[in-house]
């Protein structure tokens, strides 16, 4: 077993984990952090996406042993009191979200995706969220939820 | 706007309101419970032992070391199984393989251990003595003199259907359909076009692969919470596979990560509940996106022969059909499948005879069964190619030719059904008009260095009335109303369509209407969220119910206003008022009087069960080896124009853009309606361009999403116009129609379509991988 010190979500919190235990699994784990989901375990669906540093990474392919000092968040650190951050809210009001189960790795891709380029075009929303897989919507309202979100953004900030 | 007690009416949303769905920002948050989100004191953790062969005999099981190992508690396998066999028409099929498997990735037994590692671990320890057998993959192999047989016993074997005269010892339904004469038809007929198309397994890839949770009460009581489509069927499911008494099974539906009809029948949760009940603890069972591709469902592959005949000024005559299904090992519901296959084969066009023919077969693979579309989206990928294909032999536009034969309100569907509504011809309309069909040229045109686009049309049919259903509407003391209807929301909106029905039919808002949580200790029957079923006949359960709500309220009412009961009428913001009259008594009041004065007849409640009840007519089609096809209707019609670009040196189609016109009746939630048609379209599109299961010597060779290829954001075009039109329904309170399978239907037609007009170059099997469209290309590249 090894201890791991980092942050999560603006805590600092310790896992005691073996050598291979994933990311993905300590937040469904003793992190009691449900909101990231598990698709396929092999990183190719996206579903657990997180912010490792400011960086998207598949949660399930950091190991838990290599986060010492790291900064994770995840989509529960993308919300304030349970009010929806800019990009959830965008992702509420342009109807994006179906069954839901994808959404939150979505969600912290598109945030990703806005945090590096506050005004995509289309093209370049489609090409930072190709990485998380969605079943239900066929995608085109979460690209406008994307670039709504890049709008409320901007007028937040202006 | 006041009412006519002077107070403000609330602004009401419901029935046509785009708003989010209910649940939405709780599924943004992340607070969205799915069953893996679970967890109980004690829980276990259940892993399955899958098998390695595609047919063996078993000739020994020996679970001692598993047993053994540390933090094991429970071990089961087939023999643990009451001796019977389960089935949805036809028991063949036992949830752990006993003495037999029938195919690589079958159940053979379940751990449970008080980690997943430990479960895994304990699986191989599990000593599994097989005995290999010969085998069949494909539908040809499975129907040869002398091929293996799959199941010796098919005849013994309980059946609730007839399945036609059957003939090969591996065909488990063969039927039919005939109207008028189709010899007489092709002699009459000026061109008669044979062609034979071809579909592959394709997976339904919902993102939250299956899982279940059970847990046994000191009672013997069973409560499973899972990811299902129906807990009216886990319940069933359940026990008919352990014989519990249904009466001891509580079957609930948290969150669900979609479906599209991989979950309508219960699996993993029998698994859970034999480990619970051997552990005496609760058990959680969760695949791995490897396991539930190994070992879910599939979409039947298919082979379908269309003869058509045809006038030479463009009228269809005679169509002869034979259609294959391989319906992998076990029969679930093909027999319904094939069905459906022969019951849209005409697709929606008038003829003057048709004879259609269908076989689901055995082979040695995962058992195919419902996947949005059910044998629609075969039938129609080649009835729509097969237009096309008409329509250059006649020399006529693909639109003008199906124009000219378009079916019509008041006609007769095969089998005998009348269309009642049809807002087909708008569709064509307006996906014509929308995508510039008229002004860009027919047989492609180049778009760039080596590449050439092409515009494609597909229609669609599909029915919205299928099975049984009911709903409980009940006022409570605030006025606001608790909706309970058991139908489970996979994702697709229904809760918030039905609060938007239920609301609408009381005039009051969405947030006035409590959905109960689908729970079979509470909950109605519901047959299950598929089959596009939902917002039509539970829609029809809640108009029911609410019809005796209303008529309640103003039978209250009217005893509190001492008015007359016929000139009471609801109006919105929850009010009963007097028509031209100023008295008027909120819902709130009416429903304290009702539920606590002696005299108010007590508590608010109303109720409906309803099905469809639509005979077919053996007049005018004679048909045998049919499921009842009595309690089928509501017709739902959809045109789609799909512009394809093809790179003609890698043979890459790209879907450019699409314009999908879909008659709903009426949209409930048009945000909704728009999110059903292009999620269903790209699935289509998946289906038609990537997506394949590809099994070797009876292994599956891609599970999994780096080898099983769904569409991603690039591969999806943004550009899809979900048009929606609305000719009501006269069998639905609202009028609307079911629209979650029909954008599915009609795409792979329209993109084939699509390729066929950019190349000239018809592909009549699917998926049109880049391989396979570079060797129709150039037929001098090797063969894929």
């Amino acid at each position: 077993m090894i201890a791991t010190r980092f942050n999560v979500n603006g805590e600092d919190r310790v896992v005691q984990a073996p050598a291979h235990r994933t990311l993905l699994d300590a937040l469904r784990g003793p992190l009691a952090l449900n909101g990231t989901k598990k698709g396929c375990d092999i990183g190719a669906c996206g579903s657990c996406n997180v912010l490792l540093d400011g960086v998207v990474v598949r949660a399930c392919l950091v190991l838990v042993a290599d986060l010492a000092g790291a900064d994770v968040r995840t989509i529960e650190g993308l919300a304030s009191d349970l009010v929806p951050g800019i990009v959830q809210q965008a992702f509420i009001d342009a109807g994006a979200i179906q069954c839901g189960f994808c959404m939150p790795g979505m969600i912290v891709a598109a945030t990703g995706l806005l945090k590096d380029n506050p005004s995509p075009t289309v093209d370049e929303v489609r090409a930072g969220l190709a990485g998380t897989l969605c079943r239900c919507s066929g995608y085109v309202k979460v690209i406008e939820a994307v670039l709504m979100a890049a709008r409320l953004a901007k007028g937040a900030s202006s | 706007m006041s009412g006519p007690s002077g107070r403000a009416f609330k602004r009401v949303r419901n029935v046509g309101a785009p708003i989010p769905r209910l649940e939405a920002v709780e599924k943004a948050l992340g607070a969205a419970v799915y069953t893996d989100d679970m967890t109980l004191p004690g829980m276990l953790h259940g892993a399955l032992l899958l098998s390695p062969h595609p047919h063996a005999r078993i000739v020994m099981i020996d679970t001692a070391r598993a047993r053994a190992l540390a933090g094991v508690r429970a071990v089961v396998t087939g023999a643990d199984l009451p001796h019977t066999r389960v089935g949805m028409l036809i028991f063949d099929e036992t949830p752990l393989a006993r003495e037999r498997v029938r195919y690589a990735g079958e159940p053979v037994a379940a751990v449970a251990a008080d980690d997943i590692e430990i479960a895994r671990a304990a699986l191989d320890l599990i000593d599994v003595r097989y005995e290999p057998l010969p085998a069949v993959f494909t539908i040809d192999e499975a129907l040869a003199p002398g091929a293996p047989v799959l199941h010796e016993d098919f005849g013994a074997y309980v059946k609730v259907m007839d399945l036609g005269p059957l003939e090969g010892a591996n065909e488990l339904c063969r039927c039919r359909m005939v109207h008028g004469d189709v010899a007489a038809g092709f002699t009459r007929s000026d061109v008669v076009l044979e062609r034979t198309y071809e579909t592959s397994a394709q997976y339904h890839a919902y993102l939250e692969p299956a899982a279940a949770l059970a847990t046994f009460d000191a009672l013997g009581k069973v409560t499973i919470w899972s990811s299902t489509q129906s807990i009216s069927r886990v319940q069933a499911n359940i026990h008919e596979a352990l014989d519990i008494p249904m009466s001891k099974i509580r079957a609930i539906a948290p969150r669900i990560g979609g479906g599209f009809g991989g979950k309508s029948e219960a699996q993993v949760q029998v698994f859970a509940v034999m480990l619970a009940r051997a552990a005496r603890r609760p058990v959680k069972i969760v695949l791995s996106r490897e396991e539930d591709t190994m070992a879910m469902r599939s979409r039947h592959p298919s082979r379908i022969r269309l003869k058509t005949g045809v006038t030479k000024d463009g009228k269809l005559v005679a169509r002869e059909v034979e259609a294959w299904i391989d319906g992998g090992a076990y029969a679930e519901e093909s027999p319904v499948i094939i069905n459906v296959i022969l019951f849209f084969s005409t697709g929606p066009y008038r003829f003057d005879a048709v004879s259609s023919t269908g076989h689901a077969v055995y082979t040695n693979k995962l058992r195919a069964s419902a996947m949005r579309g059910f044998g629609n989206v075969q039938i129609t990928f080649a009835v729509e190619s097969h237009m096309d294909e008409l329509a250059a032999a006649l020399g006529m536009d693909p639109v003008d030719f199906r124009l000219k034969n378009l079916i019509q309100v008041g006609d007769q569907w095969l089998g005998g059904q009348p269309v009642r509504s049809s807002g087909l011809g708008r569709c064509v309309e307006q996906a014509i008009e929308r995508s510039g069909w008229r002004t860009k040229p027919r047989g492609g045109w180049v778009s760039g260095e080596g590449r050439r686009r092409g515009l494609g049309i597909g229609l669609t049919c599909h029915t919205s009335a299928f099975m049984s259903t009911s709903a409980i509407v009940r006022l409570m003391e605030d006025g606001t109303v608790a909706l309970n209807t058991g139908s489970v929301d996979i994702g697709q909106g229904g809760d918030t369509a039905m609060a938007q029905m239920c609301a609408g039919m009381l005039g009051l808002d969405v947030d006035d209407i409590c959905v109960v949580a689908p729970d079979t200790d509470a909950s109605p029957y519901n047959s299950g969220t598929n089959a596009s079923r939902s917002t039509h006949m539970v829609g029809r359960a809640i108009g029911g119910a609410c019809d005796q709500v209303v008529a309640q309220l103003c039978d209250r009412a009217s005893m509190m206003l001492g008015m007359p009961r016929e000139r009471l009428e609801i109006r919105p913001g929850g009010v009963v008022a007097v028509r031209d009259g100023n008295a008027s008594v909120a819902f709130r009041d009416v429903a304290m009087f009702a539920t606590h004065a002696a005299i108010g007849g007590g508590p608010i409640i109303g109720t409906a069960a309803v099905t469809q009840n639509e005979p077919l007519d053996p007049a005018h089609t004679q048909s045998e080896g049919m499921l009842s096809f009595d309690a089928v209707g509501a017709f739902a019609f959809g045109a789609q124009v799909v512009e394809a670009e093809v790179d003609e040196a890698t043979g890459r189609a790209e879907i450019v853009e699409a314009w999908c016109a879909h008659d709903v009746g009426q949209a409930i939630n048009p945000s909704a309606v728009e999110g059903q048609i292009q999620g269903g379209f790209v699935q289509g599109l998946g289906y038609a361009l990537t997506e394949e299961m590809v099994w070797q010597d009876g292994q599956l060779v891609n599970p999994s999403f780096a080898g099983y290829k769904i569409p991603s954001t690039l591969d999806a075009p943004y550009a899809i116009h979900s048009i929606i039109v609305e000719e009501p329904d006269p069998g639905h309170p609202f009028g609307a129609k079911g629209i979650g399978e029909p954008p599915l239907i009609a795409s792979p037609g329209a993109i084939a379509n699509a390729i066929a007009d950019a190349v000239g170059v018809r592909m009549r099997r699917l998926p049109i991988t880049p391989e396979r469209l570079m060797f129709a290309l150039d037929p001098s590249e090797a063969k894929p």
